[in-house]
């Protein structure tokens, strides 16, 4: 069994469905827009802001404001791609066609993967540009440093919490049950559990808090994450690699 | 050749399959008989490596299923026909199953062809009749041109015309020297197209014959009489020793086909008879009676309880 022949497979799968175009689309847009009117906003009341957010204004950050809820679409990408199989039967089908289980899951994550690289990426930069556009003198340059990582990491961030996506999927194998927690993981409980002083110390570990810091240029004032941008990412790859073996193994353990 | 060798699955404390070992040899086509229920699924998902066995052995042609290269060329099933995405178009579904094999595009079309479904290919599947469904199915089953077929319950709900599509395909098939495996809780269907019978009831191997085989000896004949002067005919009868059981109805039964014999002796003897007719029990007949005890939901028509009058039960209130 080639692995070319089931990627190429894997691509007509996720070509033809129409999951596909419309998550992706949400997530371009959402993640664009959103990043634009905050920015705008941003622009018009940054005379009104505390000296100390003005000192630590980041308007990198600031034109990524979009993927908090971008990221949202990139979930529900990530876990259609593979619960689909699931809820609609055609898993059988699949398995009956590409036996070795290995091949066909990571055939189809890593189809998945590189859509969602090309997209994320593009969506990044179109944010940061778009962005910077509304912030006006306020606006920081690709050639700024630390800026191009920024704008390559959010690419990344959006492909990581897709394959995470994908990975916790392959192990509830539900659509409903996989959005069920995740949306609310993502939108609220790790944002609260990563920002309550509390919890902060474990908040801080979780996928998208880590792998948020790479698209941060300054730093918070008081930051005192243990981990800079590429370890925050590298924590979060750990996540994604995590996930990925449990779907793996409940896949290769379970009746189909 | 499809190989069993005391193949078992459990599910928790419940056998789905028991301990089943058989075989189905290539160039005919194979019934695999059984109640809803009996583990036909089961054991077919078990050979297409779906299903883990819980213990036991199914090899096809000597391999392992995951170890056939290309398997849609090797083996073509038709397990369920809603095992599609409802988004994805008739052709695009089949071109994804046939690169993941290595078939070319081309052959897709020859399937769509073949089933009748080039004039939807470009429609969705989920706006598919059942009929349309198990067709796309069986143009997957047909993609990699297999020399084994295995087919679910393929006529289910199906209407005549696709019912007899499907007959004659199976038999096209293995006249083609195909392995065709091929399951049915109806055994009317089976003596239509089946060469060879494997029968299962609670995951148990009943029987394991050929069609043939179990005709000859599940199809009991016997002759039903009526007649007015009953009691003489009894005496008649066992003074020639033909044992007689009481049918239900007044009618009595005499096993085998001794008609004329029965006939002889009423006239002889000058007994009325209103009946004397030969009669043959049918294979559904036997194949219930092979499976009586392993028939798993019973329609309990014994404990139905008696219907009342309409408005019966208001009379206490």
């Amino acid at each position: 069994m080639a692995a070319a022949q089931v990627i190429r497979s894997e691509w007509t799968k996720i070509r033809s469905v129409a999951s596909t175009v419309w998550t992706l689309s949400l997530a371009v847009f959402v993640t664009i827009a959103l990043g634009m009117l905050i920015s705008a906003l941003s622009k018009s009341q940054f005379d009104t802001m505390p000296e100390r957010e003005r000192l630590t204004f980041d308007p990198t950050f600031v034109s990524f404001a979009g993927m908090s809820l971008g990221q949202l679409a990139m979930i529900v990408f990530g876990v259609l791609v593979v619960s689909n199989e699931y809820s609609t039967g055609m898993i059988r089908t699949s398995l009956a066609a590409v036996p070795r289980r290995a091949t066909f899951l990571f055939s189809k994550i890593a189809v998945a993967t590189g859509l969602a690289l090309a997209v994320g990426m593009a969506t990044s930069f179109a944010a940061f540009f778009l962005g910077q556009a509304m912030l006006g003198s306020h606006r920081a340059q690709i050639g700024d440093e630390g800026v191009l990582r920024a704008v390559i990491g959010g690419g990344l961030y959006m492909t990581l919490i897709a394959m995470f996506s994908m990975g916790v999927a392959a192990m509830l194998r539900s659509p409903m049950l996989s959005l069920g927690i995740l949306m609310p993981f993502f939108f609220l409980i790790s944002n609260i559990l990563g920002n309550v002083d509390a919890t902060k110390k474990i908040g801080q570990y979780l996928p998208d808090q880590a792998g948020s810091r790479i698209m941060r240029v300054v730093p918070r004032l008081d930051d005192g994450t243990p981990y800079g941008p590429w370890g925050g990412l590298g924590i979060m790859a750990l996540w994604v690699i995590a996930a990925m073996a449990g779907g793996y193994l409940v896949l290769k353990k379970r009746d189909a | 050749m499809i190989e069993l060798v005391g193949l078992t699955k459990r599910y928790g404390e419940k056998v789905a399959v028991n301990d089943l070992t058989f075989t189905v040899r290539p160039g005919i086509v194979t019934g695999f008989l059984g109640p809803n229920g009996a583990g036909k699924s089961t054991t077919m998902r078990m050979i297409l490596g779906l299903d883990h066995p819980t213990s036991g052995d199914v090899r096809i042609d000597g391999k392992h299923y995951d170890q056939v290269k290309d398997p849609l060329t090797y083996i073509g099933a038709l397990l369920d026909a809603k095992a599609t995405h409802g988004g994805r178009s008739a052709f695009n579904h089949l071109l994804c199953l046939a690169q993941s094999n290595g078939i070319p595009t081309s052959r897709v079309h020859e399937v769509l062809d073949t089933v009748g479904l080039t004039a939807v290919a470009r429609k969705k599947a989920k706006g598919f009749s059942l009929g349309m469904g198990q067709r796309l199915g069986i143009a997957g089953a047909l993609l990699g041109d297999p020399r084994i077929l295995m087919f679910d319950e393929p006529v289910n709900g199906l209407d005549p015309e696709g019912i007899h599509w499907i007959r004659n395909l199976m038999k096209t098939l293995a006249a083609q020297g195909r392995t065709v495996f091929v399951s049915s809780h109806l055994m009317s269907e089976m003596a239509l197209t089946a060469d060879h019978l494997v029968v299962i009831g609670q995951g148990r191997l009943l029987a394991d014959t050929t069609m043939a085989d179990f005709i000859r000896q599940n199809s009991r004949a016997y002759v039903r009489i009526r007649t007015p002067q009953r009691e003489r005919l009894l005496d008649v009868l066992h003074q020639a020793g033909i044992t007689v059981v009481e049918a239900g109805g007044g009618a009595l039964e005499v096993e085998g086909g001794k008609a004329e014999k029965i006939g002889e002796l009423a006239a002889q003897h000058g007994i009325v008879l209103h009946e004397l007719s030969p009669q043959q029990a049918s294979l559904e007949e036997a194949f219930m009676q092979l499976t009586a005890e392993s028939v798993e939901y019973h329609a309990h028509a014994d404990t139905t309880p008696v219907q009342q009058a309409w408005g019966a039960d208001w009379k206490g209130a």
